[in-house]
Formats: C-alpha cells, sequence, structure tokens
C-alpha cells in the first residue's frame, strides 16, 4: 500500500521536473516537427494518468522502459549494478552486524569501564563525522600514504571474487564503521537496558554466574530491540551507500541515481528511486515482523 | 546567572563542545573580517601548499582556503540553523495540534508523516531538490519539510504524554481554547526534550546539506560551503594532497561539538547519578 502511494508520488514528482526533456535531447534548433515526433515516439503527449498507468504495469512485470540519455533498457542499466550494490552492502552487513552487537555487549557489561569509555568516543566522533570524511580520511591513509588498496573500487562480472573483495575493501570498511558506530551505540543502551530490569537482580541475587545471567536471561530478551537496531541500521545502509559509491566511484546503484538526476534522465531517476524506497520499506517492515517474532508479548495487543 | 552556575557545574567534554560551537559561531559571524581574501576571489596556483601568506594553501581554482573554510561557515552553519528552526516550527506545531485534538487529526497527519518516512530520506530529497531546483530557498524548504516528520514524532509523543495530565484537564475545563493550551500548558513543559532534539536535528541537518552539497545537489558554487569544497577539491586526494579534508575535517569537528553539548544536555535531562 504504501509502495503504491510512493510510486504516485515519485511519478508526480518526477512529472513536474522544470525543463523540457525533448529540448535537451534533440538541441535548441529541433523544428517543432521533429520535437512532436520524438514526443509521440516517448508517449510524453499521453496524458499523464495513462501513463502512469502503463509505468506500472510495465514495472509489475519487470519493464522499465528504456533510459531517455542513451536510449539502452533501464533492466540493463539497472540489473548488474543492483548486483554491485547489494554485494557492497551484503559485505558490509556480514562485517558490521556481528561485530557491532558483540562490541555492544561487551560494551554493555563492562559499562563505565576504560574499554566502554574508547569505545564510546570513537563511536561518538564516528557518528559525528560525514561519510565522506571518513571515506576520503581511508583513501589518504590506505591508498595514497600505504598503497595497500585503490583508490577507485571499479568491479566488473569478470573479475575473480578475490580481486572483487579487494577492490571494495575501502568503500566496505567505510560503510562499516559508520554503521557498527550506530549499531553498537543502540545494542549497548539496549542492553543496559535490560541488565537494569528485575529479573536480572533477581538471578543475581540467586548467585547465578555471570555468563549465564548474559546467555539465559539478559540476551533472549535483548534479541527484540537488537534485531530492531540491526534492521532499522541496514536501512540505513541503503541511503549511506549512495554517498559512499560516488566518492570511490563504484559502478553501483546509488551512482546511477545521482547522475540520472543531474542528467534530468526521468524514467532511470523513477525506477532506481523506487528500488531504493522498497529496499528500505521492506527492511523496515521486516524489523517490524522481526520483533514481533522475538517478543511473544507484542503478538497480543490489549 | 544561573546559566555560569551550570557552565562551571559542566563536565570537560561539554565544555569542549562549547568551546567548538562557539569558535564556529565567531568564525561565520567574523567572516569578512579574519578573512584575508575575498570569498571567491583567485588569489594564486592551484592548490598550493599552506605558507604565511595562505594559511591552508589554495583551493582547486587558487581560491584562499582559509578564506573559503571561514565562509563556509557561515553559510553552512546559518543555512543548517535556519532549517533547524524552520522544522522545528512546522513539526513541533502539527506535534502539539495531533496531540491535542485528536481524532481525524491526527491520524491523518500520522499517517502522511509515516508515508514520508518510509522513504529514505536521502533519496527522497534528491528526487525533490531535482524536481524544484537547487536554489538555497528551496534547499531549506525541502529538508526542514522532510526533518519536521521526527520533530512530529517526538513533539506529539511528549504532548500526548503531558495531555493527559491533570492541569491540562483542569485548563481544559475552564474552557481555554485549542492555541491556549498549547501555548501555556504543552510548550513550557515539553521544551527540554525539544531543546536536545533540536540539537541532535541541527548536526543531522547539517550533515545532510554537506552530504547534498557533496552530491553537487545542494548549496551550488561559487558560494563557499563546506560540502562543496570537499566535492570540488576531492582529486587532490590521489595526488597525496589533503586539501579535501579540511572542509571535511571542519563539518565533522562542529558536529562532534554539538554532539558533546546535547549529550550533556541529555544527562542533565535525565537526571542521572553517576
Amino acid at each position: 500500500m504504501t509502495l503504491f502511494i510512493i510510486s504516485i508520488l515519485i511519478f508526480v514528482g518526477v512529472e513536474a521536473l522544470p525543463g523540457d526533456l525533448t529540448e535537451a535531447v534533440l538541441g535548441q534548433s529541433a523544428t517543432p516537427e521533429t520535437v512532436a515526433a520524438f514526443r509521440k515516439e516517448l508517449k510524453l503527449d499521453l496524458p499523464p494518468h495513462i501513463r502512469y498507468l502503463s509505468w506500472l504495469g510495465g514495472i509489475v512485470r519487470g519493464e522499465f522502459g528504456n533510459s531517455l540519455a542513451n536510449g539502452r533498457p533501464i533492466a540493463d542499466l539497472i540489473g548488474w549494478r543492483i548486483g554491485n550494490s547489494l554485494f557492497l552492502a551484503a559485505t558490509t552487513a556480514a562485517i558490521a552486524v556481528p561485530l557491532s552487537i558483540l562490541l555492544g555487549i561487551v560494551a554493555a557489561l563492562y559499562r563505565n569501564s576504560f574499554f566502554d569509555r574508547a569505545i564510546s568516543m570513537v563511536t561518538l566522533s564516528t557518528i559525528s563525522f560525514p561519510e565522506f570524511f571518513v571515506a576520503y580520511i581511508l583513501i589518504a591513509l590506505l591508498s595514497v600514504q600505504l598503497i595497500i588498496f585503490p583508490s577507485i573500487s571499479n568491479i566488473n562480472a569478470q573479475m575473480p571474487f578475490l580481486e572483487k573483495i579487494h577492490a571494495i575493501v575501502l568503500p566496505c570498511l567505510t560503510l562499516t564503521l559508520v554503521v557498527v558506530a550506530h549499531m553498537m551505540r543502540q545494542t549497548r543502551a539496549a542492553i543496559i537496558n535490560i541488565l537494569a530490569s528485575p529479573f536480572i537482580e533477581m538471578a543475581k541475587l540467586k548467585g547465578l554466574k555471570k555468563t549465564r545471567i548474559v546467555i539465559f536471561h539478559a540476551f533472549p530478551n535483548a534479541l527484540s530491540p537488537v534485531i530492531n537496531v540491526v534492521a532499522v541500521n541496514l536501512a540505513y545502509l541503503v541511503a549511506g551507500v549512495v554517498i559512499v559509491e560516488v566518492v570511490f566511484v563504484f559502478p553501483g546503484l546509488g551512482q546511477l541515481l545521482v547522475d540520472s538526476v543531474s542528467k534530468r534522465d526521468i524514467p532511470v531517476v523513477q525506477a532506481s528511486g523506487l528500488i531504493f524506497a522498497s529496499v528500505y520499506i521492506t527492511l523496515n517492515l521486516l524489523a517490524d515482523m522481526l520483533s514481533i517474532i522475538s517478543n511473544p508479548r507484542l503478538r497480543n495487543p490489549k | 546567572m544561573a546559566f555560569f552556575k551550570l557552565l562551571r557545574s559542566s563536565p570537560l567534554s561539554a565544555r569542549i563542545g562549547l568551546a567548538i560551537v562557539l569558535i564556529n559561531i565567531a568564525a561565520a559571524i567574523l567572516a569578512p573580517v579574519i578573512s584575508p581574501y575575498g570569498e571567491t576571489e583567485i588569489v594564486g596556483d592551484v592548490w598550493v601548499s599552506p605558507s604565511p601568506d595562505h594559511y591552508l594553501g589554495t583551493d582547486h581554482l587558487g581560491r584562499d582556503l582559509f578564506t573559503r573554510l571561514v565562509y563556509g561557515a557561515r553559510n553552512t552553519i546559518a543555512i543548517a540553523f535556519v532549517t533547524t528552526v524552520l522544522s522545528f516550527m512546522v513539526g513541533a506545531l502539527c506535534g502539539f495540534f495531533a496531540a491535542t485534538l485528536g481524532g481525524w487529526t491526527d491520524l491523518s497527519l500520522s499517517r502522511g508523516v509515516d508515508i514520508i518516512m518510509a522513504f529514505p530520506t536521502l533519496i527522497f530529497a534528491l528526487m525533490v531538490l531535482s524536481v524544484v531546483g537547487t536554489s538555497i530557498t528551496s534547499l531549506i524548504i525541502v529538508i526542514a519539510l522532510l526533518d519536521s516528520t521526527r520533530v512530529f514524532r517526538l513533539s506529539r509523543a511528549v504532548a500526548m504524554d503531558i495531555e493527559i495530565m491533570e492541569f491540562v484537564e483542569a485548563a481544559r475545563l475552564r474552557g481555554e481554547g485549542t492555541w491556549w493550551l498549547m501555548r501555556h500548558e504543552i510548550l513550557p513543559n515539553a521544551m527540554p526534550p525539544l531543546v536536545a532534539e533540536f540539537g541532535l536535528r541541527f548536526c543531522f541537518v547539517f550533515l545532510f546539506i554537506a552530504a547534498l552539497s557533496f552530491l553537487g545537489l545542494g548549496i551550488q558554487p561559487p558560494t563557499a560551503d563546506w560540502g562543496s569544497m570537499v566535492m570540488e577539491n576531492a582529486g587532490a586526494i590521489t595526488f597525496g594532497i589533503f586539501t579535501p579534508l579540511v572542509p571535511a575535517g571542519a563539518i565533522a569537528f562542529l558536529t562532534v561539538g554539538v554532539n558533546l553539548i546535547v549529550d550533556w544536555f541529555l544527562h542533565l535531562a535525565s537526571g542521572l547519578e553517576d
């Protein structure tokens, strides 16, 4: 339902773009006849609601139409870029999720220790840094000074897996740093919240071992907030990927979106915007569902 | 003088934060006085190293980087501040209305906000800005409206808690109007969480504008702005020149400062003992 409303929003919004595409493609000197023919070819002469329905129908069938800038089918343009973006995001998630949960739990257990303070100082500053600052510092250190990793991560389908990994180390590291900071802080807060509840006190008074309390008493109850944190941050990754892709000239969907916005390539903007939105919405939905599954209390609304 | 007393009891981190913010505000206000050159004046070679003539060197067009940085503080901070204020006026007003009126006002506002928030903010802003163009006014309005959704959520939740208190009920039975209720009963009680949120939202808006400018869709050249300065000079980094790190560092510096103050404030508001 939300997705449907958003598809309307995207269509109407982009429809309202000032400037005419025909002029941009054909140039200033085009005769009225060629302009009319061009508009007809792109079906720009039809009323908006008919174009909206045919656009939506096309997407449902997996046809996004053609790019206006170079005439290639959008599905071709987007297809391999989605793969690249997902590859980057999945690698980041695979590193960031376990790492931040572990760090969050440790920081919560040894609250106010040196380790906790150090880590919360570091994460506070990483949160404050814009993604591109982190990215350029990493470039300056690891690719200019030490020359270990490439500063431009260009990957293609023919590359062997290890080479691909080597190419995306820097963008992946940037995203990991930013996401881990957020996730770890929220995990820490969630666990501290649980540790302060009476049943943990009770378990402590019963004389249970600390590891047992953490694993069997605290963790199952912390699962629901932690899952929520993870899903929200993965959704955040979706948007964060855009900036990082631009910094590293990574051939992903975010790069395509930014390029198309400046080229006013309407169908590409519409299509990639819709994909970003659906991934984002799906992840948020998943978060809600998982937290209901992991917390039986939410299953019976009062 | 209660303020100074509070200041004396503040932890070191909050003082550092305050100092950072004050330095930035001073730079922003005094920009024409302390900067040695004009904002868009070309004064030397491209990417000159720092020297007594150019404290931080020059940028990709040979403009003095220190001058650009100081003017950038002025533009970036002012725009982020205006945006945050606007977003709070819209967000808090709608949030209070939703809480006090309830019914379909609440329902329609909340659903509308849900829809906007279902969309990643950056992507939404990119698309809207490509439609309305990237003038400073439209930048401020678009970001303020997008950001006001978060303010709405918070202020609605806070106002909901206050709305069920007896004193609001009493005022209502006295026959006070909605506006009076919001202004005299809810607003004063909702102030502390909103002030802390203001700091957080300012950071967010500030980083957001920087990101948009970095993508070339925010504040347009030749206006000095930290985000676009990073983008313009990005090429230098592969030659081992650290020019783009300077404005990016300035962004990070200010955000850390504001965050330190907000942390302290949240700590105060929560009444937590160490």
